[in-house]
Order: C-alpha cells, then structure tokens, then sequence
C-alpha cells in the first residue's frame, strides 16, 4: 500500500503543472522551480490550499536562514514541520503571520499566499493579517491579566465594547479549548493561577477567539508534561475541523500523531513534504530518513 | 586558616560586617538626631544657680543647663576665670536663662569652680512669649486693668486661666484676619486688576467701572466692619498684665497678650511633663514659625516640601515615562539613541545648583515672564508668574529627577518578556495597543521605582530651590479657600531650607540649634513616609503583574 501511494504521488509530482493550475487562486509559482527542487505538491485530497509559499529567501543580517521554499499548505488539515533544532522550521512558521517582521536585520524575498492574496504585499495590514492567522508559542505567554480578560484580549482590540458578544465568545472559545469546565469558576482570577498546560490550552483560546483562518502552533506541547501534552493534542483534531493548522514540532511521534501532512527541513532547506504517513515510512529522500531513525538531530 | 579562607567564610564575615556597620551609622545618625531634636521639647528642670567670683561677689542665675562640656583649666585662666592649683580639666555648663530683654543674650557659659550651691526652687517659672524669648523667674501677682485680681499661689492658676482666654481671643482674631480680611484683600486686589485691565482694553464704558467703584464700597464697608471687631478684640486681649521678678529681684510688668504659655517645670508631674512634651511637639509640626524661626512650628515647612514634592511628581512621571517609551521602544536603537542615553544618565551626575540656575533663568525669567505679558499684563510690573515660586521650584526638580525615571522605566520595559509582546500582535493588536494595553501595565512597578528614587531625590534638594522659589518666610501657604484654591505662583518654605536657615542665618544660634535636629528629623520621617507610600503601591502592582518577574 505505501508503495502505490508513492507511486501515486510521483506521478502527481512529476504532473505539476496541471494541478497547480486548477488550483482556486492563481498564485505565481514558478513551476520550474518547484521542480526543480524536487518538492513534491500534493493534491490534499481535493482540499484547497490555504497558504501558499513561493520562492521563500530569509535572512539574518548576512545568513540565509531559509533557502528558497516552495510549499503549499491545505485547508483545514494539520500540517506539521518537522526536523532539527535551526533548520528554520519556526522561522518559516513565523513568515506566515510576519513575526519575523519585529526582529531587526530579517530581509525577506519571495512570497506567501493566504489564498489569493500575498501577506508580504505593502498594502496589507500587518494586525488585520494576524487576525486571520492566529499564533501559539512555545512556552505559554498568557497576559498578567484574568483569564476572562486574556480570552477577550484580542476581541477587544477589535473595539468590542459589548459584554455579552463577550461573554458568548469567551466562553465559546474557552470550550472550544476544552478549557471552559475546568476554570468557569474562576474565569476572573488571574491567568497566572493556571497549571502550564491549562496556561497553554488558555493561550489556544485566547487564539480562537478572534476567529483566525489559520492556526500556527511554534512547538506547543514542548513545554508541558505527557498528560498536558495529550490534551493539546485531542484538542488540535477537534480544532482542525474549523481551522487550517500549521505547527512545528520537535517530538516526531507527535507529528505522526497530529498531521496530515509533514515537511520535513534541514539547514533552511525544505527536504521533503509530503502525506505523513508516507514521510514516516517511505521517505524520499536520504536525509529524512536519516533523521527520522534518529540518526542526526 | 587556608581552609577557612577558601569556603569563602571571610568574605561573608566581611559583607556581614559592612551591612552592619552601616546599619549602626544609619541608626546612629537618626537616634542622634532624634534625641537632639526631640529632647528639646521636655520641660528640663530650672535650677538655680548661685555663683561667685574671686572678689566673693555673689550672682544667681536661674535656667536650664542644656550642654556641658570639659576645658582645660589653662583656657579658663587664660580668660581669667579662677581654677584652683592642681586641677587640670574643669566642667563648664551652657545654661539657658532666657530674659534676653534683660541681658542680652539667652545663653551663658558658667564655669563648675564658680557654682557655689544648685537648687530646683518648685515655684521658677518659665514664661514662653511671642517676642525676646523664654522668661524665667517668679510670677508675683496677675493684673486686670492695671487692678491686681491674684497674689501669691493663687496667680498660678489665675494666669492658666488668663492664657486660655487669650489663646482663645487670639484664635478668633486669627481668623478674622486671616480668612475674612484675607478674602476681602483678594477680592479688592481681583477689583483692582479688573480695573486695570479694563483701562488696557482702552474701555470706554463707564458702566463697569461703576460697578467695580460699587463692589470695592461695599467690600470697604465690611472691612470697616471686621476692622472695628478686631479692634475690640484687641483691646480684650491687651486687659490683662502679670508681674514677674527675675531672680535678681528686679520686678516687672508683662502683658498676658506677649506670652504663649506659662510652665513650672520644678511643680510639675512626669504625666504632665508629658501633657506639655506632646502640646509642645504637636506645637512644631502644626504651627507657624515664630521670632525668626527659632520658636514655633514649621508647617509652612513640611507642607511646602509635601506639596512641592506632589507637584514634582505629577510631571516628572509623565515626562518620563514618554521619552523612555520613546527612546526603548520606537527610537531606531542605533548610535544616535545610545548618545541620548548616555547623556540622559549624565544629566544625573550634573550639581543641582546648575539646575537652579536653569531653571531661574528658563522657567522663571523666560517662560514665567512671557506667561506675564500674555496673560497678566495688568499685574504689571508686579510680576505673577516671573517670580520664583512653587511652580517653577517643582518644575526644576522634575527636570532634575527626570533621568532616573526615564532610566528605571526603560529597564523596566526591557524587561518584559518578548512572548508577551509577540502574543499581543498576534492577537491583532498594533504596536501602540500592545504597549498601551500590556507592556505599560507590567512596567508600572518599574516606573514606581523610577518615582520613588526621584522622590528620594527631589526631596532633600535645597540647592537649586534657593533659586526658584523657596523663603525663609513665606506670608501664606500654596493652598487656601480662594480660588483657584491652589496658588502655584506663590513661594514657599521647604524643611531643607529651613534647617540650612534656621542653623546658618538665626540671630540666636543656640536657640536654633536644637530645631535643626527636630527639622531634620521631620524631614527624614517626611522622606521615608512618602518612600513608604510609594513602595507600598509598587509592591501591590507588582503583586498584580509578577508575570513580568517569570
């Protein structure tokens, strides 16, 4: 069975041009490239791409930290980015809300899609795009605020006034983070008062809250112990249903676990994308096989 | 010994010692201060002291002994004072026998050889009067209207009562010119600038000016009529005299109205040694100076210093708070912003006198006299805001305590952690509302204690106050019932300048001395407790936002 699906896949790969052609939007991928970087497009099973990443260049001051990187990623599905520590896994994670952007000395070339539209454009508004693109960060960040508080942060930046529209949303996403039965006692003390799984799970929250379109996840369980850990994981299939998930991962049983799609990079290369279950048993290449038996990283 | 010198002991022993060290210097200068400053206000016992010379002459003097010291005999006989053969060192004591009207002075030095006998005597009695200081001698009768009304024991109790009905009088008349005839003054003085005003408007009307000429008759009438009641007042005031002899013998006559309070400290009870303690320090943080500063309290003082204090703070933390937002987050961090650093933190290092004279000549000269010529040209000449005063004075301090602030809220704000920040943006938020909303709120403990050691700071400044607003008198305080209610233009008396007046300028230095202790106390306690204030606030901010310590 992996072997006809790799069969399956080549033959996609090597046929690019058509699907990335009948794809929705338009973005200008130079197919050339693609191909000549060997990175198999996958057509995700008839879902529609959500992020859209062509010809990709990053650097720190003088280093290139991501070398060229074509991808696309699918809508509601859970693509997780796998590999060793510096291979520009949360950089990449990082380009596609901008973060980057806040870290003096990154230059950026190339460009990111969300759809159809390019988030690297001048035009566009750097917190209205975060809006659509939620973060969650390694180590759990909530404000020195209430918990009720921390949920509504991002809906009151908005200019939500209304305690009600409030209170419904707090509520919904505290739920939606399967949080809500644990702290609807205390939903006004301090944030600060939760465990650092509970911190963690209040941090997605806060995320959902404003109803991003996509979800990126920098490593979120890394921080937290083995029950924590799980939680977060039940909790990112359920979110897949609503939301297109993107997260970066250390812990490579947790990328098998989670995603329905894995890259794997190294030394801000991307090396192979491609359906998990076949990045975990038939890798194309040498390297990730290499470093999915341990032996490197 | 090697052994015990590597596990580092020493080293704790050593730090150990230093802590104490200057904790037992810190204790120390306080205990001194305080017990210098707040002894002088027990009722010492009043001894009489019966002296005689070489030639036999006998002399008595009746006061407190307030210091002693050691001399060497030579010095005396130098002097020509008498030692006898043998005797090296001799006491003298520093005696405070008050009746400067009669002697001269209120201090004498007494050599121990020339005492011939010490006695308490139970009836000595200390006079406080509004002028020429302490009294000591013996009351003899108490007159009203030149008649005598007590003889003997009984006058003690008469005068108590005599005082109370004056203290009385006196606060009545106090309040009449103060707050009545104070109104009047203010309100023909608002007549008289509306009046001139109206003439550099080039006004024709009559009509206005009528209705001044009418406001100022009536407001003359009520005047005239607050002058006749403080007239009688007066007159009830003057009715009573008492006769007092010194303990030479010499008789005379004062009236009740020049004494503030009369005490027997040899009669008295160690409670009532207390009674007159507690009245007599409630007397120096609630009252207004008196002779020259060396009597009375120094409200004015401790007032000026909580107010110019408060004034000071209202605008060096804004001010701060803005140029370090500014310079740490939004200034491009580049060689440019790393100058302006630096010179802020030079800015600190600079004397405060320098500050003084900026601020003379910026804030009083410049900025107060152009806000004279737009918007008081009728006071003029007489300049409003081209004076010093309290507003210049907390505006210098500001700028003088500026860098710290900038300094401790920078620090502050680099100290929030960057997941914070960036889980802010990532919610949406822009720059402005994440800092609005979430870095400033987690750096308030850190711009307290920028405020807190700018209080520190400002508080104990005198220096460049000198220049911009402080006095050693001032006629009426900042704050009072006429509008605007709080008076930034007038000047004002600070604690630290007081000490420097009271120790260095006073008429009468041994009198001062001991109220430059107690103003220095006051001013340390007044230190502290604002420091106490603000620290309790910061540990509570603190408290809310310890995030910012994870």
């Amino acid at each position: 069975m992996p072997f006809q699906r790799i069969k399956c896949l080549r033959e996609v790969a090597e046929g690019m041009s058509e699907p990335q052609e009948t794809l929705k939007p338009p973005p200008p991928i130079e197919n050339e490239h693609m191909q000549s970087d060997s990175t198999p497009s996958i057509d995700f099973d008839g879902r529609e791409v959500c992020l859209t990443v062509s010809d990709l260049n990053l650097y720190y001051s003088e280093n290139q930290a991501l070398n060229g990187i074509n991808m696309t990623i699918p809508e509601k599905m859970v693509t997780s980015f796998i590999g060793p520590s510096g291979c520009g896994k949360s950089t990449l994670l990082r380009c596609f809300n901008r973060m980057n952007d806040l870290i003096d000395g990154v230059s950026i070339s190339g460009s990111i899609y969300l759809h159809d539209e390019d988030i690297y454009d001048r035009e566009v508004n750097v917190a209205n795009l975060r809006r659509r693109i939620g973060m969650v960060f390694q180590k759990p960040n909530p404000f020195p605020k209430s918990i009720y508080e921390n949920v509504a942060y991002g809906l009151r930046i908005q200019g939500i006034k209304n305690r009600r529209v409030l209170d419904t949303a707090v509520e919904r996403s505290l739920r939606a983070a399967a949080l809500w039965e644990e702290v609807k006692d205390r939903i006004h003390e301090t944030a600060l008062s939760l465990s650092g799984g509970q911190q963690q799970r209040l941090v997605i929250a806060r995320a959902i809250a404003i109803e991003p379109e996509v979800l990126l996840l920098d490593e979120p369980a890394s921080a937290l112990d083995p029950i924590s850990t799980l939680k977060i994981e039940e909790l990112i299939y359920e979110l897949k249903q609503e939301y297109t998930i993107v997260i970066v991962t250390h812990n490579m049983q947790q990328a098998t676990r989670v995603s329905d799609y894995t890259a794997f990079m190294y030394l801000g290369d991307l090396i192979e994308f491609g359906d998990t279950n076949k990045i975990f048993t038939t890798p194309d290449k040498k390297q990730t096989e290499d470093y999915i038996t341990g032996r490197y990283g | 010994m090697s052994i015990w010198v590597r596990t580092g002991s020493p080293w704790v022993w050593l730090s150990a010692g230093m802590v104490s060290l200057n904790l037992v210097m810190v204790f120390g200068l306080l205990l001194l201060i305080a017990v210098r400053g707040l002894g002088h206000f027990w009722p010492a016992a009043v001894q009489s002291i019966e002296l005689s010379d070489r030639d036999a002459s006998v002399s008595t003097l009746l006061g407190n002994i307030v210091d002693e010291e050691k001399v060497s005999a030579a010095r005396v006989r130098d002097r020509g004072g008498y030692v006898p053969d043998g005797v090296e060192i001799i006491s003298r004591y520093l005696i405070k026998s008050g009746n400067r009207d009669i002697f001269g002075a209120d201090f004498v030095w007494v050599n121990e050889t020339d005492v011939r006998s010490r006695s308490t005597p139970r009836d000595a009695v200390v006079l406080e009067r509004n002028e020429w200081g302490n009294f000591y001698g013996f009351l003899i009768n108490v007159k009203q209207n030149g008649k005598v009304v007590a003889n003997g024991d009984r006058a003690w109790n008469v005068l108590q009562k005599r005082i109370a009905r004056k203290t009385e009088l006196e606060a009545q008349i106090h309040r009449i010119e103060k707050k009545e005839i104070g109104k009047i003054n203010y309100f023909m003085e608002s007549i008289r600038l509306d009046e001139k005003r109206l003439l550099l408007d080039g006004n024709n009307d009559r009509l206005p000016f009528e209705n001044l000429a009418r406001d100022r008759a009536a407001l003359e009438t009520r005047y005239e009529k607050f002058n006749v009641e403080l007239s009688d007042l007066y007159a009830q005031v003057r009715r009573d005299t008492i006769t007092v002899k010194t303990v030479a013998d010499q008789v005379f006559e004062l009236p009740i109205a020049a004494l503030v309070r009369a005490f027997r400290p040899n009669d008295m009870s160690f409670g009532e040694k207390v009674v007159h303690y507690g009245a007599k320090v409630w007397e120096f943080v609630s009252e207004e100076p008196r002779e020259a500063n060396t009597e009375g309290g120094v409200f004015p003082a401790i007032f000026g210093t909580v107010l110019l204090v408060i004034l000071m703070s209202v605008f060096v933390t804004p001010f701060g708070v803005i140029a370090a937002i500014y310079l740490r987050e939004y200034a491009h961090q580049g060689m440019l912003t790393r100058i302006i650093r630096i010179a802020v933190n030079n800015l600190a290092g600079v004397p405060s006198i320098v500050y003084g004279v900026f601020g003379l000549g910026f804030f009083v000269y410049f900025m107060g006299g152009s806000i004279d010529q737009l918007f008081f040209p009728e006071a003029l000449p007489a300049p409003t805001f081209g004076t010093p005063g309290i507003l210049w004075s907390s505006l210098t301090l500001a700028i003088l305590t500026v860098p710290v602030v900038i300094v401790s809220t920078e620090e502050g704000l680099t100290r929030i952690p960057r997941a914070i920040r960036e889980g802010s943006l990532a919610l949406g938020a822009t720059k402005a509302e994440t800092l609005w909303r979430t870095v400033l709120p987690m750096a308030t403990p850190a711009m307290m204690t920028g405020l807190i050691l700018s209080i520190a700071r400002a508080a104990g400044e005198v220096a460049p106050l000198m220049m911009v607003g402080v006095v050693k008198l001032a006629p009426s305080l900042p704050l009072d019932g006429n509008f605007p209610f709080l008076h930034v233009d007038r000047k004002f008396m600070h604690l630290g300048f007081h000490i420097y007046d009271v120790g260095f300028q006073s008429p009468n230095v041994e009198a001062a001395r001991p109220l430059v202790y107690g103003t220095a106390l006051l001013l340390v306690i007044l230190i502290v407790t604002l420091n106490i204030a603000a620290i309790r606030i910061r540990n509570r901010l603190r408290e809310k936002y310890n995030a910012a310590d994870a």
